[in-house]
């Protein structure tokens, strides 16, 4: 059986630079796999291509047995991938409430999109306290809650997270992790990238190190968590 | 007797951070000389101004305001009320929600204006002061010190930033500007309304009644002007005066309340316009009436284009014209080529569909690249418009649109056996032509009007702002951007199209100079940009009103003549530095022109 996502050999260039230069990794559904790194590895490249904001110079990527080379960014989400980018782009002069709706824009079962905005609402009550609140007035935290939240409410198949933690307190990091526990948990598929290896290898099936524009090493969580080399270059110890 | 703080001990020179007023004025002498002032404005208009009524409006009479005087009363009495709402006045204190001050100033300002204007044009027209009879110059004086008391009551002054001793001299200076501003600005802040709590609905329902008849009487008094200097007076008084009332914070009280009955609000708005060519004894200001709507309707349908979708349109007026021309040529004119009459309901579908189909045509190319091309296509595709109409001659090349001369004598609409050209009396009314053509062009701005709610609420309507304010993020939603733009390109046009085919018959004639890009009389394409921008993107009201100002002021003030271009352009470069959301703003859209202001804890929905 084939995986949900498999990409081969992607190559991505920002006009002559390539910032991608030939990865290959994949995502069972059920998993969560992180994508670890140091600045300008490409992982926000890498994760921006799988959802048609870029297009690859080489290289295949499948999802769900099809290939998304072609297919535009507004399509991709159709099919079931869905994408919090980093630095959350969240709509600021928006609802909180109007955020979501948008996320469900391609669905159009009203039922299941009130359900899935309560949903949200329970996994992050703070979300459902302000809901009639301009979103660019929550803070960071709350914004990735947010963008979390709106990634979800298309039913995505995979879900794609871009430094969920990134510029959060401790605490927040803490709250955060656990809801991508908790979504696992609940079977989501997630591919997770993350600056924070540490949290985001404990919790991962399968993680791939990056480094400018190729994966250095792979394994389980578990393996990439006790590599040596790992735990001196993304967790600090000597 | 007042919960103000008094002003400081030493009056010469106020401290920031206190409140004090100019002068040094004890507040309760400056509050008194205000209401004062305001009660004595309201006596002088019942005295005589001048002693012969050569000046418009007959200012000889005593006991009985007439013209600029009626205006000087409204402005002394609200200066009046507020003066005493301030005081604390039982029953007049619900005048006054945000606090009186800010609005006294207002008030005071707005009779003053309106009697120094009067008195002054007096003087002018008739050659000096000796025209003026005391009722004129108790009626200057009264207001001179209403605006003087009123603007030495105590005000919360801001803090000055410290100046730094290293800038220069012209640093300096440029640093007490502002601060001299920041003062001004803070001498008429107003508070926060506090919220109107839930009345019975029959009593809002009537508040909203009296709203409504409010507008109506202001904007039928504002057509119905007859001379300039009585028109002047209105922009004054009216200018003013709602600047006072939205001080007060009665503007957003009464926002609150139609808020709550949207619909009811809607309806009542038709029901007041359709009351309008009642309230005239002929047709002539129905026509006026019908232009305005004409231009509105079209301005609201750009609004959706510019204003909810965020797409600079400059061309917008030949949709206008491709919707005229359509329903021009199936009208049975005898300049139209073809030889076909249709009824009206299949030129209203020929003149939508034309101007959809050229709306796709241009939108589709256009819309994939950044915004600045679509401004500039657009510019280009209106002007290529007019050109090519004129063009259609018959000898520059086929013969469609009679080039410049136009398609002339098209005939009166009738529709179900009512003629629009004839006169006909219901219920004692005599509705005439004009009169007849703005019923049904209020019908067409109650579509546009619905179009736009539809729309603004929906989940299309989601995805225009959505591609307005992160055009990635929207991609990663799902939302195809090309798409959803060119559904409101394609919308706008077809709704300017449905606006031409009335038009095309209340005008006679359709002619290729009808649809400039700029021109002295709207709807142009600048002006329809402008009715938008000034009355408020992404709102259904604000159009409505801007377009209305836009189309009465050069229509009014046609002394302006060569000007009026000029004076156009410095109060629209006025309006965006100072107000920037336009007149009726949108709750989203503030928050995007006003970033350092507090958040509103509660957004609205688009449109207001
Ligand atoms: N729009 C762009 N144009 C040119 N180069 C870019 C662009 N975006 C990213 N790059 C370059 O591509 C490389 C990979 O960037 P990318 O954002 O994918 O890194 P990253 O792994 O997400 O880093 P970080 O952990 O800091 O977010 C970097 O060298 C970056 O400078
Ligand atoms: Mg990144």
């Amino acid at each position: 059986m084939t995986a949900l996502l498999e990409v081969e050999d992607l190559r991505v260039a920002y006009g002559k630079i390539e910032a991608v230069k030939g990865i290959s990794f994949k995502v069972e559904a059920g998993e969560v796999v992180t994508l670890i790194g140091t600045n300008g590895a490409g992982k926000t490249t890498t994760l921006r291509t799988l959802s048609g904001l870029l297009r690859p110079v080489g290289g295949q990527i499948r999802f769900n047995g099809r290939s998304l080379k072609k297919v535009p960014a507004h399509q991709v989400v159709a099919l079931g991938l869905a994408h919090s980018p980093e630095g959350r782009h969240i709509f600021p002069r928006m609802t909180i409430e109007d955020n979501l709706r948008l996320g469900a824009f391609l669905r159009s079962d009203r039922p299941g999109i009130e359900k899935d905005i309560q949903r949200a609402y329970d996994l992050f009550p703070i979300l459902g306290e302000r809901s009639k609140q301009a979103a660019g007035t929550l803070s960071g935290g709350e914004q990735q809650m947010l963008a979390m939240g709106r990634a979800l409410m298309s039913q995505p198949k995979l879900l794609m997270l871009d430094e969920p933690s990134m510029g959060l307190s401790p605490i927040m990091m803490q709250k955060i992790m656990a809801t991508i526990a908790e979504l696992k948990a609940q079977g989501t598929t997630i591919l997770l990238v993350e600056q924070n290896a540490q949290a985001a290898l404990s919790l991962a099936d399968h993680g791939h190190v990056m480094e400018v524009g190729t994966v250095v090493l792979s394994g389980t969580g578990q393996e990439l968590l006790h590599d040596e080399s790992v735990r001196k270059a993304y967790l600090g110890e000597d | 007797m007042t919960t103000q703080t008094t002003a400081p001990e030493t009056p010469s020179a106020p401290v920031a951070g206190r409140t004090s007023g100019a002068l040094g004025m004890p507040a309760p002498v400056a509050r008194a000389l205000a209401t004062g002032g305001g009660v004595l404005s309201v006596v002088s208009t019942f005295l005589a101004w001048t002693w012969t009524s050569e000046f418009p409006g007959d200012l000889t009479v005593y006991g009985y305001p007439g013209g600029l005087q009626v205006l000087v009363l409204i402005a002394g009495a609200l200066t009046a009320l507020f003066g005493l709402s301030s005081y604390g006045v039982k029953g007049l204190t619900g005048l006054t929600p945000a606090g009186g001050d800010g609005a006294l100033r207002f008030a005071s300002l707005a009779a003053f204006g309106t009697a120094w204007y009067t008195v002054i044009a007096i003087s002018s027209t008739l050659g000096g002061v000796v025209n003026l009879e005391p009722g004129g110059y108790l009626a200057a004086a009264a207001s001179l010190i209403a605006v003087l008391g009123a603007h030495t009551l105590p005000f919360e002054r801001p803090e000055p930033d410290p100046l730094d001793p290293d800038e220069s001299a012209w640093e300096h200076i440029k640093h007490r500007l502002a601060h001299g501003w920041q003062t001004v600005k803070a001498s008429y802040a107003g508070g926060t309304p506090r919220p109107v709590g839930a009345l019975p609905s029959y009593a809002e329902i009537l508040i909203i009644v009296a709203i409504l008849a409010l507008g109506l009487t202001v904007f039928t008094y504002g057509i119905g002007t007859s001379y300039d200097e009585l028109f002047i007076g209105f922009l004054i008084t009216a200018g003013f005066g709602f600047a006072a009332l939205n001080k007060a914070g009665l503007v957003a009280q009464a926002s609150q309340i139609t808020a709550r009955h949207q619909n009811i609000t809607m309806v009542g708005a038709f029901v007041a316009a359709a009351l309008f060519p009642f309230t005239q004894t002929d047709d002539q200001y129905a026509t006026v009436g019908v232009y305005i709507l004409i231009f509105a309707t079209v301005a609201l349908g750009l609004n959706i284009v510019v204003g909810l979708a965020g797409l600079l349109d400059l061309g917008y007026v030949a949709f206008l014209g491709v919707g005229a021309y359509a329903a021009a040529l199936v009208s049975g004119s005898p300049s139209s080529p073809f030889d076909v009459h249709f009824p009206f309901w299949a030129a209203v579908l020929v003149g939508a569909a034309a101007s959809l189909v050229f709306g796709v045509l241009i939108g589709a190319p256009t819309l994939r690249l950044r915004g600045d091309y679509l401004a500039i296509v657009t510019l280009g595709f209106g002007e290529i418009f007019r050109i090519t109409a004129n063009n259609l001659d018959g000898t520059s090349g086929p013969d469609l649109t009679n080039g410049s001369n136009g398609i002339a004598s098209i005939p009166n609409l009738d529709i179900l056996g009512f003629d629009f050209g004839a006169q006909h009396d219901v219920g004692g009314f005599t509705i005439g032509r004009f009169a007849n053509y703005f019923f049904l062009m209020l019908i067409i701005t109650a579509v546009v009007v619905l179009v736009f709610r539809r729309s603004g609420d929906s989940r299309i309507g989601r995805a225009w702002v959505a591609i307005r304010e992160d055009e990635t993020a929207a991609h990663a939603m799902g939302i195809n951007g090309f798409r959803v733009k060119l559904i409101a390109f394609a919308v706008g046009a077809s709704l300017a199209g449905l606006a031409g085919t009335v038009q095309a018959h209340v005008t006679y004639t359709v002619t290729p100079e009808q649809y400039l890009f700029a021109g002295p009389i709207p709807p142009n394409s600048a002006f329809l940009l402008a009715a938008v921008v000034l009355g408020g993107m992404g709102t259904i009201s604000g159009p409505l009103i801007g377009a209305s100002l836009l189309f009465l002021i050069p229509n009014k003030l046609q002394f302006l003549g060569d000007y009026q271009l000029l004076a156009f352009g410095v109060a629209l470069i006025l309006l965006m530095r100072f107000r920037p959301e336009g007149l009726i703003p949108n709750r989203r859209r503030q928050l995007e022109f006003h970033e350092e202001a507090e958040a509103p804890a509660v957004l609205t929905k688009a449109g207001a």
